[in-house]
């Protein structure tokens, strides 16, 4: 393989079935990936409830680079890169807040939260140079679909709605459980390291086959059924939406149980104001399907994950570095709910969370064994011989099958090959 | 503090006699080593009906609204207890090796039949991951019971909670 070994041309380590080890660990390939991924997709950054008031900033991240998510003094959401063009140093220092302007802390240059420069200290010294040179560096393209703010750095490549496709449906599905249509971030990110690379977390986002295994012991003491909507009796579907991004589908599951909030393991009695506030904005029918469906578990590449509860943001720090940033979805006008999604949420995910400290280990343990070099391939054949088409012409499988995980690896060829 | 109050709160058991701080130092490394060693069951059995078992994120003052990293009543302690307890819990499968210090103890308040208290705590971890260090202002409140005292509410406040952390999946 001595081939593959000089090579930083990826293309040759992803089959479709089996991709090589070596996209896991090599230094080379990460950096690949920062330049042609992270740095020209459209990557998920923050959602526009995190920054409700004008002038309000919050501090995201699209891959390792920091950006600051900003609601502007003229009521736009701009991304602008936290990096003084005087000498590099970091403008701002803190994680939130609310101001119209940043003050370099170095040589005192401000900006307007636009990002032009307002001011130098002691301007003489530039003889009247024109400012507009040195403005802040900002994510070129900002698009919002419903709330969900993503950037890019590619300056032209498609629309966000173009590049969302078929997983916009997802993010639809996840709004309906809202009354008003609406999400609300409020609640703060855990953020949860691990020692894996970022794909490793892709992967695992929507695989069906893990759960009854890595998740058994929780489902033994919490004497729960959900194990079984993993195993080998279960009608639920994994898909491939295409652009890398995944799901897994539990409706199938959920309508065959044919009871309203069944997917959140409780009953309409038991959230009155939530079941009357959906039949009031939705209609009793609509509503009543609403909460059958529930909320999608879903993966956008590269780095949004809808886990039915919670919002997790993959943020790859190094080849082997991976936060995991994660929050309770909050439904506006849904208070009631919104408490026990947030109970249910630190109970779950996060470092000490009963289902995320056993993934993690996992995303530990897989980037070790990656590091070994026999066998060099890794196989993701699963369900190969029975994956289909679905009506919008997506590719479907078992809920146990490989079929997201190829899809990723699919999109993510194309990615590195161009 | 009031002599006459700190000289009803019986002893600990297993602790020597001594003052109201000593008798809360002795409880409190007795709750340490019993967490080192992974004494599933005698830990647990330090909870009170009404227990708060509470490690913040992010400096949240509320966890009713913010996301915390653990934030247990007493069933969910149960719960957390249970699957550790599974053996296939696989973050402590094999379990973490642990030694941590608690020093700086300090009596904060005493109130009829509770003492609350803090202390500072360092803890060594090694697992299959590798080596972390772990450091937190914990917060407790203990109450007196027959057999010595009682966890209400323990407050694990990690000095670097505002950053990413590692798996924490021993009982810090």
């Amino acid at each position: 393989m001595t081939s593959l070994a000089n090579s930083h041309d990826c293309r040759a380590l992803i089959e479709p079935a089996r991709v090589h080890s070596r996209l896991y660990y090599d230094k080379g390939i990460f950096e690949q990936e920062l330049e042609r991924i992270w740095h020209k997709s459209w990557v998920y950054v923050g959602h526009v409830s995190e920054v409700p008031n004008r002038n309000d900033y919050v501090t995201k991240s699209i891959g390792p680079t920091p950006v600051l998510l900003v609601h502007d003094r003229t009521g736009q959401i701009t991304l602008l890169l936290n990096k003084c063009p005087h000498r590099g140093n970091q403008l701002c220092a803190y994680r939130e807040g609310n101001r119209s302007t940043f003050t370099c802390p170095y040589h005192s240059w401000t900006f307007s939260n636009t990002g032009e420069l307002t001011g130098f200290a002691y301007a003489d010294g530039y003889n009247g140079a024109d400012k507009t040179r040195f403005s802040l560096g900002r994510v070129p393209r900002v698009a919002v679909y419903r709330g969900f703010v993503f950037g890019s750095f590619a300056s032209d490549g498609p629309s966000l709605e173009d590049y969302l496709g078929g997983a916009k449906a997802s993010l639809d599905q996840l709004l309906d459980n809202s009354p008003e249509g609406e999400l609300e971030l409020t609640a703060g990110f855990l953020q949860h390291r691990t020692k894996a690379n970022w794909k490793f977390l892709l992967e695992n986002e929507t695989d069906g086959y893990h759960p009854a295994f890595v998740h058994g012991s929780v489902f033994q003491v919490t004497d729960s059924s959900i194990g079984k909507l993993y195993g080998p009796q279960s009608n639920a579907l994994t898909r491939d939406f295409g652009n890398g991004h995944t799901e897994f589908d539990l409706r199938p599951e959920w309508r065959r149980l044919d009871k309203p909030l069944a997917w959140f393991g409780t009953t309409e009695d038991r959230l009155p104001d939530y079941t009357e506030a959906m039949k009031a904005s939705y209609g009793a029918e609509r509503a009543r399907q609403i909460m059958i469906d529930g909320s999608p578990h879903t993966m956008i590449f590269p780095n949004l994950f809808i886990a039915e509860i919670q919002l997790f943001v993959l943020q790859p720090i190094a080849v082997d570095e991976t936060i995991q940033h994660v929050t309770a979805l909050q439904f506006k006008g849904a208070p009631a709910f919104n408490r026990r999604l947030r109970q249910q949420t630190m109970g779950s995910v996060g470092p000490a969370g009963f289902l995320l400290a056993d993934d993690t280990e996992m995303y530990e343990r897989n980037h070790r064994g990656a590091l070994i070099s026999d066998p060099e391939w890794l196989t993701l054949s699963r369900g190969l011989h029975r994956e289909r088409r679905d009506e919008n012409g997506y590719l479907i499988g078992h809920s146990t099958d490989e079929v997201p995980q190829r899809g990723i690896w699919r999109h993510y060829a194309s990615l590195m090959a161009a | 503090m009031d002599q006459k109050e700190i000289s009803t709160v019986p002893e600990p058991s297993g602790s020597r006699r001594g003052s109201l701080l000593e008798r809360v130092e002795q409880f409190l490394f007795m709750e340490a080593r019993l967490q080192d060693t992974h004494a599933y069951d005698e830990w647990e059995a330090l909870w009170t009906e009404d227990a708060i078992y509470w490690v913040p994120a992010n400096g949240a003052t509320n966890p009713e609204m913010q996301m915390s990293i653990i934030y247990d009543n007493r069933s969910r302690i149960g719960v957390r207890v249970s699957q550790l307890k599974t053996g296939r819990h696989h973050t402590q499968t094999p379990r973490s090796e642990l030694a941590r210090i608690v020093s700086n103890v300090e009596l904060v308040e005493q109130t009829r039949g509770e003492v609350e208290a803090r202390a500072n705590v360092f803890i060594f971890e090694d697992n299959l991951r590798g080596e972390t260090l772990w450091a937190a202002r914990n917060e407790y409140r203990l109450r007196v019971s027959d057999t010595g005292f009682m966890m209400v509410r323990k407050k694990v406040s990690l000095v670097n909670n505002h950053k990413p952390i590692s798996t924490l999946s021993f009982l810090i």
